[in-house]
């Protein structure tokens, strides 16, 4: 996982800037953010609503309805278990049981380590090889017990 | 020289074809082996995945599903020189399960580097743009009219007619819009196309772009697809550089350029004014229609938005004709849908053939029933919000108008298999769980409706006032089906209505009822 840096309006006000000329900036300004500090903080949005020349209701409005979006840094790591239907039809409710008795977190949880993040993804589409699962950029299917364990090692190494 | 072809989709990556591929050169290497890698996307044959083709006189020779620790034992048993193995398929495109299909849209897919042009261009690409230069808008219109072309998304309206509505519109900036948000569980045919023909889809946007006069497209595509976001941004600068996009698209003068944005992992930004809204930079909410996206879509302005396989469908429309690709298919539904077979499947993949075909040959024979080995209960068609059908409908042919009239739908065509241990009312359950987290909130049916309908379904499960609560849990449905602004709301009833009606036993009544009569 790429590292995070610590939070600076200036900072963020740069990554602003290289972003607000596009049409439609807020999202990929979002992801910038997220990309650098790990998260979208509270303090972000008066930059972004100004920039954009929006307000800063519309920005709070935006980070909120998106599920990729965080308020804090997530674990140095972060697996999405898939639990949609298809993952559902091949035993991925038995894996999700499985991820959170390991790793001791519900879904959206952190590790009290701060090394692995679990979160719920709906739809990897992979789901001609379900169960499936993404660690950071990585993706891995046809999930058993036996390369879940595999896959949660990973994670927490 | 020995050509090997591995694939690079994330479907191959998700079972290990990077270490396949890595251990290929490491052994080349050692044994000072005469061996090309080229990486390229996926046949859709995923349980063969990691697939390792061979070139040899006779075709491409495949060995799979390879294990990158096997390697070493296959290039021994002579797999460079395609020698049998009990991991040989043989000659890929004489596998029954490939040469079986009718592959026009993803003609290339799995054959070509999603990455090179010039492959793309070896294999007829850039030859439908070619065409609609020679005969100009109007009739490129009328072409994509002629082919019956339907919107694979999922709503099946006629690509032809929205076309036909963004070209009447007087002169001014216009927009193409991919919506490349497959969100739907069950499908991955977009993604495939997009790691593996990546081409074939800015060639279509390209197309849509002259034939409408719209000069800027964009590709909304979801953040779950990292992989096919970097082969998108890869293409696109590929094709920019090779003249294809720009201000005088191969020296036509006509200008259009392109570009790829990523959602946020909003389910609903697969509907299209949501889409729109968010590519706007607001939240994704849902807009009342009309106005189509047509005349004020984009930032306003008339809009073309298409799924990615209705756009990545037009080349070989303009390259072979419109009658060409209407004469596959029936009834209403012409040409060919890539059905994605996934779930509990022995034979998970991507199987592109003429409508017509019906739901039990593709379950049964093309996918082989579980991947468990137990018996086919209920399979899903068209995503989270497409309806359960029991084996009793896998007679029911695979055809828009079909699936209506068995109160389904075909949606992105996803068709997700349950073996008999699932538990119909916990996936009725799901639906309305989904549709609760993912509703926009704009429209009260859907936002309120499905958070009443988990608490409704969680009491049915508890047994609770059931015979009423079932009563109500009907007239619900009813009411997001026919209150709700888009088909979030509107088609949850879907998988709710066709698990309590096809599976009865599943939410308690029936049981209970012959328990008491024993």
């Amino acid at each position: 996982m790429s590292r995070i840096e610590p939070w600076t309006p200036e900072r963020a006000s740069e990554i602003i800037a290289q972003h607000q000329q596009l049409k439609g900036a807020t999202l990929p300004i979002l992801h910038a953010l997220q990309e650098e500090f790990g998260c979208v903080p509270l303090a972000a949005e008066p930059l972004i609503a100004e920039a954009l020349n929006i307000s800063r209701a519309e920005v709070h409005g935006c980070v909120t309805f998106y599920h990729d979006f965080r308020r804090e840094p997530g674990g140095r790591r972060t697996l999405k278990l898939c639990l949609a239907e298809s993952c559902q039809a091949s035993g991925g409710r038995a894996l999700e049981k499985r991820c959170k008795e390991k790793l001791g977190v519900e879904m959206g949880g952190t590790t009290a380590d701060r090394r692995v993040t679990l979160e719920p993804v709906y739809c990897l589409g992979l789901c001609h090889s379900s169960p499936a699962a993404m660690l950071d950029g990585d993706v891995y299917g046809a999930l058993d017990e036996e390369r879940l364990d595999a896959l949660l090692k990973e994670a927490q190494s | 020289m020995t050509r090997i072809y591995i694939s690079r989709d994330s479907g191959a990556l998700c079972v290990g074809a990077e270490a396949v591929a890595e251990k290929f050169r490491k052994e080349a290497k050692e044994r000072g082996l005469d061996v090309e890698i080229i990486r390229t996307g996926a046949r859709g044959m995923y349980w063969l995945e990691p697939l390792v083709e061979v070139e040899t006189a006779q075709g491409r020779v495949g060995y799979g599903p390879v294990k990158a620790s096997k390697v070493g034992n296959l290039i021994d048993a002579g797999m460079l020189e395609g020698k049998p193995h009990k991991k040989c398929i043989g000659v890929v495109d004489d596998y029954p399960w490939f040469k079986n299909q009718t592959r026009l849209t993803f003609a290339r897919c799995g054959i070509v580097d999603p990455r090179s042009i010039e492959d793309y261009q070896a294999h007829k690409g850039y030859e439908g743009l070619k065409k609609a230069l020679q005969v100009g808008p109007e009739a490129t219109v009328e072409e994509v009219l002629t082919s019956g072309l339907r919107g694979r998304g999922g709503a099946g309206f006629p690509t032809g007619i929205k076309w036909r509505t963004v070209a009447a519109t007087p002169p001014q900036q216009k927009y193409i819009v991919c919506n490349a948000d497959e969100g739907d569980s069950g499908t991955f045919a977009d993604r495939m196309i997009m790691e593996g023909d990546p081409f074939v889809l800015i060639e279509g946007m390209t197309i849509a772009g002259i034939a409408v006069g719209a000069t800027y497209g964009y590709i909304y595509l979801r953040s779950e697809y990292p992989h096919a976001f970097e082969t998108l941004k890869i293409a696109i600068e590929e094709a920019r550089k090779a003249g294809f996009l720009g201000d005088n698209v191969a020296g036509s003068g006509f200008a259009y350029d392109m570009e790829v944005r990523l959602g946020a992992g909003a389910y609903v930004c697969g509907e299209e004014t949501s889409l729109l809204d968010s590519l706007e930079g607001k939240r994704g909410e849902v807009r009342a229609k009309p106005p189509l996206p047509a005349h004020i879509g984009l930032f306003g302005q008339p809009t073309i938005i298409n799924n990615v396989l209705s756009l990545a469908t037009v080349p070989i429309i303009m390259s072979d004709g419109g009658e060409f690709y209407r004469d596959f298919g029936m009834g209403k539904s012409r040409g060919t849908m890539p059905i994605q077979l996934a779930g509990n499947i022995k034979h998970g993949g991507l199987y592109e053939t003429a409508f017509g075909i019906t739901l039990g040959a593709l379950v049964d024979d093309i996918g082989g029933g579980t991947y468990s080995g137990r018996p086919v209960r209920a399979v899903q068609v068209g995503g989270p919000l497409g309806a359960y059908f029991p084996r009793e409908l896998f007679n029911t042919p695979f055809d828009y108008e079909a699936f209506t009239a068995a109160d389904g739908l075909i949606g992105h065509g996803g068709i997700v298999v349950f073996d008999d241990t699932v538990d119909m009312a916990q996936q009725a359950r799901f639906a309305m769980e989904f549709c609760a987290v993912e509703s926009c909130g704009k429209c009260t049916p859907c936002r309120i409706g499905s958070a009443r309908g988990v608490e409704l379904m969680d009491k049915i499960v508890a047994g609770e006032d059931r015979e009423a609560n079932l009563e109500v849990l009907e007239d619900l449905c009813d009411t997001m089906k026919f209150g709700s602004l888009c088909a979030l709301g509107g088609f949850t009833p879907y998988p709710v209505m066709s698990a309590l009606h096809h599976f009865p036993e599943d939410f308690g009544a029936g049981k209970k009822r012959l328990e008491a009569a024993e």
